[in-house]
């Protein structure tokens, strides 16, 4: 599905987070929104997401304006935010509808892709972190969403789970080919998975530059093409700005 | 063969783990009976000497009798069916009572929870009600209703009323908000949010109120009693002080101890049973 945002603003008690937003999403193309904390990724993704709708400007989905939360977008939230009264199973089946038996057997399908079989009766309690987020990205998933949103996924992973999850995330979008919307601090993060980079800048933030990456996947995380893109960030992004 | 050795290790895996929960149930009653040894050591020597001290005359019969006394009239309440009934209507007036109280709190609670213009309209007064002794109304609804059941369950379901609905309210106002977006993500409606994420987060602080709730409702139950009653656990304190036999007192203050905890363990079983996903500490 394509998503397109023209002139997206959105002003909180009269201190603008992000203004005149525009951005053209092709279906099935991960693009990352890369900025510094402060900067209004979360609070766009939030807005694409309809979770928020107080924003001023227009959210195209597939040619459709609309405010409303979507049935075809899925969300993957910083935290797991599982429900802690349900078990992995029913934390995955939580929003299909349909028979039992039919919701079960998709939510299987997808907690093996996300490596986490024999693992269904437990409760999130019983959890580590990385598993939690599996079984977040799981039921993401689940209901086939043609657009996903993910708002910093994998911020509070330790480095190793990080890069399993990614790779993971890769493997899957391969598969269902959903376009992807990645809000991410993580420059790493955001050249090794996105085909493109919009960079955010300054409070109110303001899309500063834009990157396509056309390296071919599976990426080298320690390419020298992909080096040389991060310090072109970082150039832009100025952060030496906070030292003088 | 390979499928063969496969069944055999499942089958060998199968009785290990067997053995293991026989193990750990074994290990649980060991717990359990340790548990009630270390908990009634104490009470035990204190009641030994307790009935020592009454058999020497330490004591005076007329103010504090022997333990053993004191279980005799138990026994003969309880031979001569009079104990029954006693404790029948007492348990039947706090259940109704609860019930009762519980209900109206549900009902409240949700509304003022779910509805900001119901709380605005409602909880100020509520909590108005709160500050007055519950006690305080005892002599109106006397009035009211007269002397009989009506006026002792109202009594009871007043004062079940306030514990389980601040609780429902503080239960409902803290439900995290990031469940909610979860629950809006897929596209629940209010109804479905409601059922699926708030009545299940809030469920915790739901019990503790009505923990608390029933706990109160013993209490009033006495002050219903003594204010007036020919029947009941609290009508046979009066009695006791009456006819001046310690030993009926005690006795009803026992039997309260009893029945009080009882159903408060059922209480707890119930939580226990419903709040099993919760990460809490196990002793």
């Amino acid at each position: 599905m394509s998503l397109a945002l023209r002139n997206v603003s959105r002003t909180f008690n009269n201190v603008t987070a992000v203004q005149n937003i525009n951005l053209d999403i092709k279906p099935g193309e991960i693009v990352g929104l890369l900025g510094t904390s402060g900067c209004g990724k979360s609070t766009l993704l939030r807005a694409i997401s309809g979770l928020d709708n107080e924003y001023d400007g227009e959210i195209e989905i597939n040619g459709q304006v609309t405010k409303e939360i979507h049935d075809t977008t899925g969300f993957i939230f910083q935290e797991p935010r599982l429900l802690p009264w349900l078990n992995v199973l029913d934390n995955v089946t939580f929003g299909l509808n349909g028979k039992r038996n039919d919701k079960e057997h998709r939510a299987i399908e997808y907690l093996e892709s996300v490596g986490l079989i024999g693992k269904e009766k437990l409760y999130p309690r019983e959890l580590s972190g990385g598993m939690a987020q599996r079984v977040a990205i799981a039921r993401a998933l689940v209901t086939s969403p043609e657009i996903l949103l993910l708002d910093e996924p994998f911020s509070a992973l330790d480095a190793f789970t990080k890069m399993q999850l990614q790779d993971l995330l890769l493997d899957i979008w391969k598969i269902y080919q959903s376009t992807i919307v990645l809000v991410t601090h993580d420059i790493d993060e955001a050249l090794f998975l996105c085909d493109r980079v919009v960079v955010l800048r300054g409070q109110p933030g303001e899309v500063a530059t834009e990157i396509t990456i056309k390296e071919e996947r599976p990426r080298n995380r320690g390419s020298e093409h992909l080096a040389r893109i991060k310090s072109e960030i970082l150039d832009c992004l100025d952060l030496s700005g906070t030292k003088s | 063969m390979a499928k063969n050795q496969g069944e055999l290790t499942a089958v060998l895996v199968g009785k290990k783990k067997e053995q293991r929960r026989l193990e750990r149930k074994a290990a649980a009653k060991n717990g359990v009976w340790q548990n009630i040894v270390l908990g009634s050591l104490i009470p035990a020597i204190l009641i030994l000497i307790w009935e020592l001290l009454s058999r020497v005359g330490f004591f005076p019969s007329y103010q504090l009798p022997a333990p053993t006394v004191i279980l005799e009239k138990i026994v003969e309440m309880a031979r001569d069916g009079s104990l029954f009934g006693h404790i029948g209507i007492t348990t039947y007036r706090v259940f109704v009572g609860f019930i009762l109280g519980t209900i109206a709190a549900v009902v409240l609670g949700a509304l003022v929870g779910f509805y900001q213009k119901v709380e605005q309209l409602f909880d100020p007064m509520i909590q108005a009600f709160r500050s007055i002794p519950s006690l305080a109304w005892v002599p109106l609804f006397i009035l009211w209703m007269g002397i009989g059941e009506p006026s002792k369950i109202t009594m009871i379901a007043v004062g079940v009323f306030f514990p389980v609905y601040l609780n429902i309210v503080s239960g409902i106002f803290s439900v995290d908000r990031k469940l909610i977006e979860v629950g809006k993500m897929y596209g629940l409606n209010s109804f479905q949010l409601v059922r699926r994420i708030i009545l299940p987060a809030s469920l915790p602080s739901f019990l503790v109120g009505m923990r608390s709730g029933l706990g109160l409702g013993w209490m009033f139950v006495v002050a219903a009693e003594l204010m007036g009653a020919s029947q009941g656990l609290g009508f046979l304190l009066v009695f006791g002080q009456n006819m001046a036999q310690p030993e009926t007192i005690i006795a009803s203050i026992i039997l309260f101890a009893i029945i009080g905890k009882l159903s408060d363990w059922v209480l707890k079983k119930i939580e226990l049973r419903s709040l099993h996903w919760q990460d809490r500490v196990v002793k």
